[in-house]
């Protein structure tokens, strides 16, 4: 055990685990009516999104004062590394399922598909492919135009915060803020490029298995880069504020690995998506 | 750390000057015990819904033809009984064990994050809320099975919809509260207390957390290939678009075949921790206790297509999935001997928890043995999707999880209400139990065997009698329930007062504390030795 | 206690009673391939296997938790550990599977054989009805459940295969062996005889094989193994093994059926003849899910009376038989020209619906092109 001169910080009684519950409730009971056309949905889900924006606000300004006031001694600092290495790792099985949907589309559905000559007389396996009951031809997308360089960007982009970290440790703020500032602009590029890219496809998500998990790979990974980036600036706010110094930064840690996380999905995407 | 560091953990925030009162106590809760109470809670509210609507389905199993329920509405109550037993009876039931033990057990104030840990909690009441209403959206509640295989789940309406995304915040309340587990694990633990001197209770459960945190993301991509599948034209599990059925049952049980052991894993801690107090001697063999558990954990995740031998996979896949699926009768076997070996020579006594844990390894070891037959693959093909499927499942999801969870709520109802409960009734309470529950599932071993396929609402006149019986079971098993809510009523309400070690042979930190655990323990950590 | 509690307990007692006559079925059903009977033995042995573990196992829990009682007396001993004791218990079970799945693995592989095989016919499940498809014989039929809705709701006295009885079993021949290419048109489905040791999904899309050869001629039952919708209880299988000589009267039989219902689509049919056949052609196919009255079941299952295709242009009726829609199959490849004519004149003239027109078996045949 550290030796530290404060007990584990342990919360008082709060709102927002219920204020969490009425958020998820309204998305999500808004969502299914938007799905089968109930006019309450969109109204629902604007109130659930709304409210978790609020939820999300508020919890985090919390727990920030919380660490800026310091309340958490070193084992609470644990617990937060504890926990994000966790959060991330039920990330990475997320992404596992999708990647294995593709494998099993690529080396065994379509393979038995254009095997059952007695329900697909003409279909050749091979990939990308639509399937046998799509047949309107599409141009898939190669992996050396676009990919490659927001390949470089993300990459580019874990450099730069890696940089950033270092100015943090150094004490150099005008490093970290630069270094910062930097990783979120190369986001945003990739983002842009991203959309370019999607706008410029020759398939959609309903072009079979290929557009299915193409799109459901790229727009998860899409996703999870723009929280990344909403986390980056909200950390670069802090920076501006004054938080963290070169002993105490697990907030900047945290969304550091979630980036790092974010890129090497991105590596995956690139060589098993785009690439092979 | 030492008791010098006890006097200041008062200078912030943190509430510790009795407790708050009212319904506030409880939406606002940061304490491990009030949200363990309401886990359980909720849990048997759930148990007793999803018990309801199997006295629904064996009300119309009572006879051949039809008499109360359409075939419709007949596989809505089972596809509902399915999903709320499992997600919202069993699961969050030993989340409240956790929530209430483990803390108690290793000798941590609380958990690592109580906030979210509340939030754990309150996750559960949406997702119940969808999965309730959702009877009453037009078409009715899903009615596709609890596995949701597509097509015929994409066939299905809102309600459909509707359990898919209560999954999802399932899903979410899961992977929390078992990041929760295993940070409060791993960095709360007492001075002097090793992994290998955690309880048993606790190691389960640090392996059941990780099997939530790699299994449920998977279960979340699966319906997130269902809902798009529904509802954005993706062709993830249509062959016409190079997609195939069959890879979502693959994705659906890479999730739910460590569902399974995530809900008798902690069965099995509760056992580890009550046959040593009544057998008066320590659990016998515990490294290889620890070791078993952590060998079926992996094992879990290479085994799951033993759910689907008749989908026709090639040779190779079939031969793999039943050697793996019997090799994982290894480890559970171990965990048998060794509570055998744990009575022996011991100097036992019989109080209800310690009934319910005898008749556990009893029943369970049926229940997978009934698990080994099926894993003989070309024997499986004439009992998958019968009823001997649903006799060995609810040998070991009944009388394996249920009946432990019962069994641990005798065992700890003194430390967390302070009195003893009446030891008359919790003995009726498990021999009716016992008895109807082996009157409604044993005979389904055999009408599985002669032919009766599940999900039927209706069946060929040769089934009518095992049917007959057990529905009667069935009905006498629901009713013991309600003796069962009586006993913890009546608990929570009074009785002799318990002393903080409650049980002779009772050993470990919980027992250190008053009963009833007072709101706040271990503020300062104990030294174990 | 009300009427309907007397009623069943009444019929539970009478029900024990008379059936002591019965054979139970304790066991699976005796088997009549070489692969079934294979399983059989594989399900014995293991079994026995099970049952003595289980006996020895919980001989020494019961002694032990009455002799090691404190009750008696008994005083704890304190071992906690023996690692003899604990590598004997892992590798007796281990060695105890490696026997068990040397004999399991012999049988998978002769169960995935479908080499060599005599005759093929092409099974398609549909919501809820079998089509056998006998390949290169130009025999094509559909197989319904052929219990009676009375039956069913308590009305009528249950037959003795009740749930277990088709319109049009599939007949194969003795001592051949039959290949069987399954898949389905709507939802995974799964077509199991236990007497022949066959269980396999039928997957919408995909082709699996299995096989049989059965050795004793004789009516085999089945039913569908998978979770399929509504009527998954409803739609069993049933084959007939029979000789050689009856297989091939069968197999001529049936070729003229077709015969005869391909000619009719040529000739000129009136409209009460074509809604007098379309009503036996509806209650056989559309009755289950759209109601025998036209009500249907809604949201699901739309009314076929004042329905808005069944009353609207004829084109759009006759396009959604042909190619279905969502949980509506499509039934071109399932009912011949004139039957889909005679039900479009059925469903347009009948059921309360008095639209006036009908379609020539000749127009259906053309449109299907």
């Amino acid at each position: 055990m550290s030796q530290d001169t404060k007990n584990y910080y342990l919360p008082g009684p709060s709102f927002w685990p219920l204020i969490a519950s009425i958020s998820l409730f309204l998305l999500a009971g808004g969502f299914a009516m938007v799905l089968n056309k109930v006019a309450m949905g969109t109204p629902l889900m604007i109130a659930g999104g709304l409210s978790l924006a609020y939820l999300l606000f508020g919890w985090f300004k919390e727990v920030i004062g919380e660490s800026v006031s310091k309340f958490y001694n070193k084992q609470v600092d644990i617990s937060f590394r504890w926990g994000m290495g966790w959060f991330i790792f039920s990330e990475v099985m997320f992404f596992f399922g999708f990647f294995g949907a593709l494998f099993y589309a690529r080396n065994v559905s379509v393979p038995w598909l254009a095997d059952a000559k007695l329900l697909w007389p003409n279909f050749v396996a091979g990939w990308p492919t639509s399937g046998p009951g799509i047949t309107e031809a599409f141009t898939a997308m190669g992996p050396w135009g676009l990919p490659a360089i927001n390949t470089l960007i993300l990459l580019t982009s874990g450099a730069t915060l890696t940089w950033a970290h270092w100015g943090l440790m150094k004490n150099q703020r005008t490093q970290l803020k630069v270094g910062l500032a930097l990783t979120i602009l190369l986001g945003a590029i990739f983002l842009y490029l991203q959309m370019h890219e999607y706008a410029e496809a020759g398939f959609t998500i309903k072009t079979g298995i290929y557009g299915a998990t193409f799109y459901m790979l790229t727009g998860f990974h899409g996703l999870h880069v723009t929280m990344g980036a909403i986390m980056l600036a909200i950390i670069l706010f802090r920076v501006m504020k004054g938080h963290f110094d070169s002993h105490d930064h697990f907030g900047f840690e945290a969304v550091a690995w979630y980036w790092h996380f974010v890129d090497v999905v991105w590596l995956f995407l690139f060589i098993f998506v785009y690439w092979l | 750390m030492s008791t010098t560091t006890a006097a200041h953990h008062d200078d912030h925030g943190h509430d510790s000057h009795g407790h708050p009162t009212g319904l506030m106590r409880w939406v606002k809760s940061t304490n491990h015990k009030d949200i363990g109470t309401m886990y359980l809670w909720f849990s048997f509210a759930m148990f007793m819904f999803a018990g309801a609507l199997a006295m629904g389905i064996r009300a119309e199993l009572f006879q051949p033809g039809l008499q109360f329920v359409q075939p419709d509405v007949f596989n809505q109550l089972t596809t509902l009984h399915g999903l709320i037993m499992i997600f919202g009876a069993i699961m969050p039931a030993f989340v409240g064990f956790a929530n209430w033990q483990v803390p108690l057990m290793i000798g941590a104030p609380d958990m690592a994050f109580p906030r979210l840990n509340n939030m754990s909690f309150w996750l559960l009441i949406p997702a119940a809320i969808l999965l309730l209403a959702s009877f009453f959206v037009p078409g009715g509640a899903a009615s596709g099975g609890w596995t949701m295989y597509p097509p015929l789940s994409v066939q299905g309406g809102m309600s459909v919809d509707m359990s898919i995304l209560a999954l999802h915040i399932l899903g979410v309340s899961s992977i929390v509260g078992s990041i929760n587990i295993i940070t409060t694990i791993f960095n709360m633990r007492a001075p002097g207390m090793t992994l290998m001197k955690m309880p048993m209770f606790v190691w389960t459960w640090l392996i059941t957390a990780y099997l939530l945190i790699a299994a449920m993301p998977v279960l979340a991509g699966a319906l997130t290939m269902l809902i798009t599948d529904r509802h954005f034209g993706t062709t993830f599990f249509n062959a016409a678009g190079g997609g195939d059925p069959v890879l979502f049952q693959h994705v659906f049980w890479f999730f739910g075949h460590p569902e399974v052991y995530i809900m008798i894993l902690p069965a099995f801690g509760i056992l580890s921790t009550i046959i040593p107090t009544f057998a008066r001697k320590p659990l016998f063999g515990y490294a290889s206790m620890v070791y078993a558990t952590a060998a079926i954990a992996v094992l879990s995740f290479v085994v799951w297509a033993h759910h689907m031998f008749t989908t026709g996979m090639p040779v190779a896949g079939q031969l793999f999935f039943m050697y793996s699926t019997m090799l994982i009768s290894v480890p559970t076997g171990v965990k048998v001997f060794n509570w055998l070996a744990t009575m022996w020579k011991g100097s036992m006594t019989f109080e209800t928890p310690m009934l319910f844990s005898v008749a556990v390894v009893f029943l369970f070891t049926i229940g997978g043995l009934t698990g080994l037959v099926c894993a003989i693959l070309p024997v499986d093909i004439q009992l998958q999707d019968t009823y001997y499927v649903v006799a060995h499942f609810h040998y070991v999801l009944f009388s394996g999880a249920a009946m432990s969870i019962m069994g641990g709520v005798y065992y700890w109802l003194p430390k967390w209400t302070g009195h003893m409960y009446d030891e008359k009734l919790g003995k009726w309470h498990f021999w009716t139990t016992t008895i109807a529950f082996n009157v409604t599932f044993f005979p389904m071993h055999f009408t599985g065997l002669a032919g009766m396929p599940r999900r039927i609402p209706d069946y060929s006149q040769q089934f009518a009698e095992f049917n007959m019986i057990s529905s009667l079971g069935a009905f006498a098993l629901g009713i013991s329930q309600l003796l069962f809510l009586y006993v913890v009523i009546k608990c929570v309400r009074g009785g002799t007062k318990a002393t903080n070690q409650v049980w002779e042979g009772a050993h470990g930190l919980e027992w250190t504390v008053a009963s009833p655990a007072p709101f706040h323990t271990f503020e300062t950590p104990p030294q174990v030795k | 206690m009300n009427k309907k509690a007397i009623f069943f307990l009444g019929t539970a007692l009478s029900s024990i009673a008379s059936s002591a006559h019965a054979a139970y079925d304790l066991n699976l059903k005796a088997p009549v391939t070489e692969i079934a009977a294979q399983i059989f033995d594989l399900h014995m042995l293991i079994v026995w296997v099970c049952l003595a573990i289980f006996v020895v196992v919980f001989a020494v829990m019961f002694y032990s938790l009455y002799k090691h009682r404190k009750s008696v007396g008994h005083k704890a001993a304190q071992f906690h550990e023996h690692h003899t004791l604990e590598i004997v218990w892992t590798i007796i079970p281990a060695l105890i599977l490696i026997v068990m799945a040397v004999p399991a693995t012999k049988t998978i592989f002769a169960m995935k054989d479908t080499s060599e095989a005599d005759m093929t016919v092409k099974v398609t499940g549909y919501q809820w009805k079998w089509e056998y498809d006998y390949l290169d014989k130009n025999v094509k039929f559909i197989s319904n459940l052929s219990t009676t809705q009375d039956q069913i709701e308590n009305k009528a006295e249950k037959s003795e295969n009740y749930l277990l009885e088709v319109d049009n079993p599939m007949v194969v021949p003795v001592g051949k062996k039959v290949r069987v290419v399954l898949t389905a048109s709507d939802v995974i489905h799964a077509w199991w005889v236990p007497e022949f040791g066959v269980k396999q999904d039928a997957i919408p899309g995909f082709i699996k094989e299995v096989w049989f050869k059965a050795e004793k001629e004789g009516t085999y039952r089945g039913q569908c193994a998978e979770l399929c919708g509504k009527n998954h209880g409803y739609m069993p299988i049933v084959v007939e093994v029979v000789s050689e000589e009856k297989y091939n009267d069968w197999l001529s039989a049936k070729a003229e059926e077709a015969a005869a219902g391909a000619a009719g689509a040529d000739k000129e049919w009136t409209k009460d003849d074509l809604v007098a056949n379309g009503k036996t052609v509806y209650e056989k196919n559309c009755a289950v899910c759209h109601q025998a009255t036209g009500a249907g079941l809604p949201p699901a299952f739309p009314a076929i009376t004042g329905g808005k295709i069944t009353t609207g242009p004829i084109e759009g009726h006759l396009d959604i038989i042909l190619n279905g829609k969502n949980v509506m199959p499509a039934w071109k490849a399932l009912l011949n020209d004139v039957e889909i004519a005679s039900v479009i004149a059925y469903e347009r003239n009948a059921l309360g619906n008095s639209v006036g027109d009908i379609i020539q078996p000749s127009a259906v045949k053309a449109a299907r092109k």
